[in-house]
């Protein structure tokens, strides 16, 4: 399976070029960019691990794409992101997030059903991957 | 002893007070000289007065019937401090265009409603007032309402900002698309429908308006059989998932049900209908609050009363009360689709729902500033019509926070369900991506989706099935004002 959190998992991965263009876009709106990367992709996993801290003030497309290179060289086979965040008023958010890498082999999600009163059913979603412990999930 | 000047002031008092009939300008509803004070509510009315009634003695019986007001003088209004609680009409002006019709603009005192309730100032504002003889018609154009009012508003449960922050869905216009047909599946039958197209890419599926608890499908077996399929599509793609389950029920016990049930569930999101009544709303939307649950609102009825330009009231007044009473999503038009919609128009209901402040923008029919003091924004929802060739055009219309539901463009695709969601997924990425490299997505927008499609079988099945749907038909909801071109 293919997980599709983020913008554009629909479509084929981005190449580097694709990936530079949307971080210059980022830029140009004023964005601060982070990376953030993890093995265990649950859909409610909210905190994946900070690859150093948002890029504040760094404001060159070239820069950004080299602290990229970087974490795929460190987690290649890790889920990756990269986030920009919007610091306006009435945002203060995340107005972007797209994933820059991932593993090869992608095992998807069970589905636990735990059968309770009146035929409600409590489901709860696991990766397969979070089988084996952290870090070594993936290779 | 009194002076010359106080003895004028009473009789004229004992005059304004004497038994009888005056006309309203007279009983001191109409004040052009009236600087409103920024701590009024104002309202803008199109009024068209009947043959022979002059039009600010039309706008002072707006007023008055809209606040102190009866047919006949009462000398009980002098044991109030009556100038107060006037509404006061200060401003007359021609409709540009349409000869029989004014604007004429209110100013109300703060103290004349009841804090926090939208039922009390729709009491007033909307009361008796639309169905009064000596005007021909009434519409409700726009309202103001000071900072000190909204904050006696909760406002949406969830907003935009925290919606996408709980979905982990940022930087593209989200998708959803309502069961077809909309009555008669039974569950089971349903729940494959919201299965499908979940899996195949979109963000959310909906229950039409009209689903509650038919014989065919009773809510109970409707809301297990959705949720089954909400659980399976997040697990085969590692997204959060929502259908919207529609709580809307005869009476506010039934709904409460409903929306518990929900929630047992482990639904992210409910949704209610404009029919309901805003005194329901604003209780689902403190429900919704208490229990971290998005409020979806679909405007069944909104037709009979916002369509016509000249009695009802305006969509945008709608907008403003809905982001008051707390809604966290509405229904607000499409420009392109199947549904009323002029593209000015609908920016304006957009603009009201999203931006933190609105200024004056006569093309957009917004004619008050208005400040929403922090309030939470209301996601607006694009619904009726619409399909994935449009893409370029709803992401240029409506920008990036709307969710844009393709039903038929979804369900109707000639290679399934799954299939139509994952085309439209991907014409959106393709969309949103094109913009962000800053290609000219309304010029270029057919070319983009083309190449889309060659990587994708789906949108190309799409894209020839509906490439050439369009509805364009001439809106009846029209700015009043156009900009004129100046000469270089």
């Amino acid at each position: 399976m293919r997980i599709t959190q983020g913008t554009f998992s629909f479509l084929p991965d981005l190449t580097d070029d694709q990936i530079r263009a949307q971080i210059e876009y980022c830029l140009g709106q004023g964005w601060a960019i982070s990376l953030e990367y993890t093995d265990d992709p649950h859909p409610r996993n909210t905190y994946w691990e900070m690859f150093g801290m948002p890029m504040f003030d760094l404001r060159d497309a070239a820069g950004v794409m080299t602290e990229v290179q970087a974490a795929r060289g460190t987690f290649p086979d890790h889920y990756i992101k990269l986030n920009a965040f919007d610091s306006t008023r009435g945002f203060e958010t995340i107005r972007l997030s797209f994933i820059v890498n991932r593993p090869l082999h992608e095992p998807g999600f069970a589905l636990g059903r735990e059968e309770a009163a009146g035929r409600t059913i409590r489901y709860t979603i696991r990766p397969y991957a979070t089988d084996r412990p952290e870090g070594g999930r993936y290779s | 002893m009194a002076t010359a000047n106080d003895r004028m002031a009473t009789t004229e008092m004992a005059d304004r007070y004497r038994a009888g009939v005056l006309k309203y300008a007279q009983m001191g509803y109409w004040r052009p000289d009236y600087e409103p004070a920024d701590s009024d509510i104002l309202a803008l009315f199109r009024i068209t007065p009947q043959d022979g009634v002059d039009p600010e003695e039309a706008a002072a019986a707006v007023a008055g019937e809209s606040s102190t007001a009866t047919w006949t003088v009462v000398w009980t209004d002098r044991l109030t401090a009556a100038d107060t609680y006037r509404a006061k009409a200060y401003k007359v002006e021609p409709v540009p265009g349409s000869p029989d019709q004014y604007f004429a603009y209110v100013a109300y005192d703060l103290d004349l409603f009841e804090p926090g309730s939208i039922a009390n100032l729709t009491a007033s504002i909307i009361g008796n007032v639309f169905g009064f003889k000596p005007l021909k018609a009434l519409r409700l154009e726009d309202m103001r309402f000071p900072a000190a009012y909204v904050k006696t508003f909760d406002g949406p449960p969830t907003g935009i900002v925290v919606e996408r922050e709980r979905l982990d869905k940022f930087g593209r216009p989200l998708l959803g698309a309502t069961t077809k047909p909309k009555l008669g599946l039974s569950g089971r039958n349903y729940g494959r429908v919201v299965y499908e197209a979940l899996r195949g890419g979109l963000d959310f599926t909906k229950d039409d308006e009209n689903i509650n608890s038919q014989p065919f499908m009773h809510w109970r077996d409707r809301f297990l059989f959705c949720m089954e399929a909400v659980n399976r599509a997040a697990a085969a793609t590692g997204e959060v998932k929502g259908h919207y389950l529609n709580v809307t029920g005869a009476t506010m016990e039934d709904m409460y049900e409903r929306a518990e049930f929900a929630k047992e569930l482990g639904s992210v999101i409910v949704m209610i209908d404009l029919v309901i009544g805003y005194t329901a709303i604003q209780s689902m939307s403190k429900w919704a609050r208490r229990n971290d649950m998005i409020l979806h609102l679909h405007r069944a009825g909104h037709g009979t009363y916002t369509r016509q330009k000249a009695h009802g009231v305006s969509f945008r007044v709608i907008s403003k009360w809905m982001r008051l009473a707390g809604v966290d999503h509405i229904h607000a038009g499409t420009v392109v689709g199947k549904l009323e919609g002029d593209p000015n128009m609908v920016q304006g209901f957009y603009n009201i729902l999203r931006e933190p402040h609105n200024a004056v923008d006569l093309q957009r029919g917004l004619h008050f500033d208005q400040d929403w003091a922090g309030l939470r924004k209301v996601m607006p929802v694009a619904s009726g019509g619409i399909h994935a060739g449009q893409m370029h055009q709803l992401l240029t219309y409506l920008g990036e926070d709307v969710v844009l539901q393709f039903g038929g463009g979804t369900i109707g695709h000639p290679m399934g369900i799954q299939a139509g969601a994952t085309a439209n997924r991907v014409a959106l990425e393709a969309m949103v991506l094109a913009r962000n490299e800053g290609r000219d997505i309304w010029n270029e927008g057919p070319d983009i989706l083309a190449a889309a499609a060659r990587d994708c079988l789906p949108l190309r099945a799409a894209l020839d099935t509906w490439g050439e749907v369009t509805f364009d038909y001439t809106s009846t909801d029209t700015p009043d004002f156009v900009p004129t071109s100046t000469p270089a």
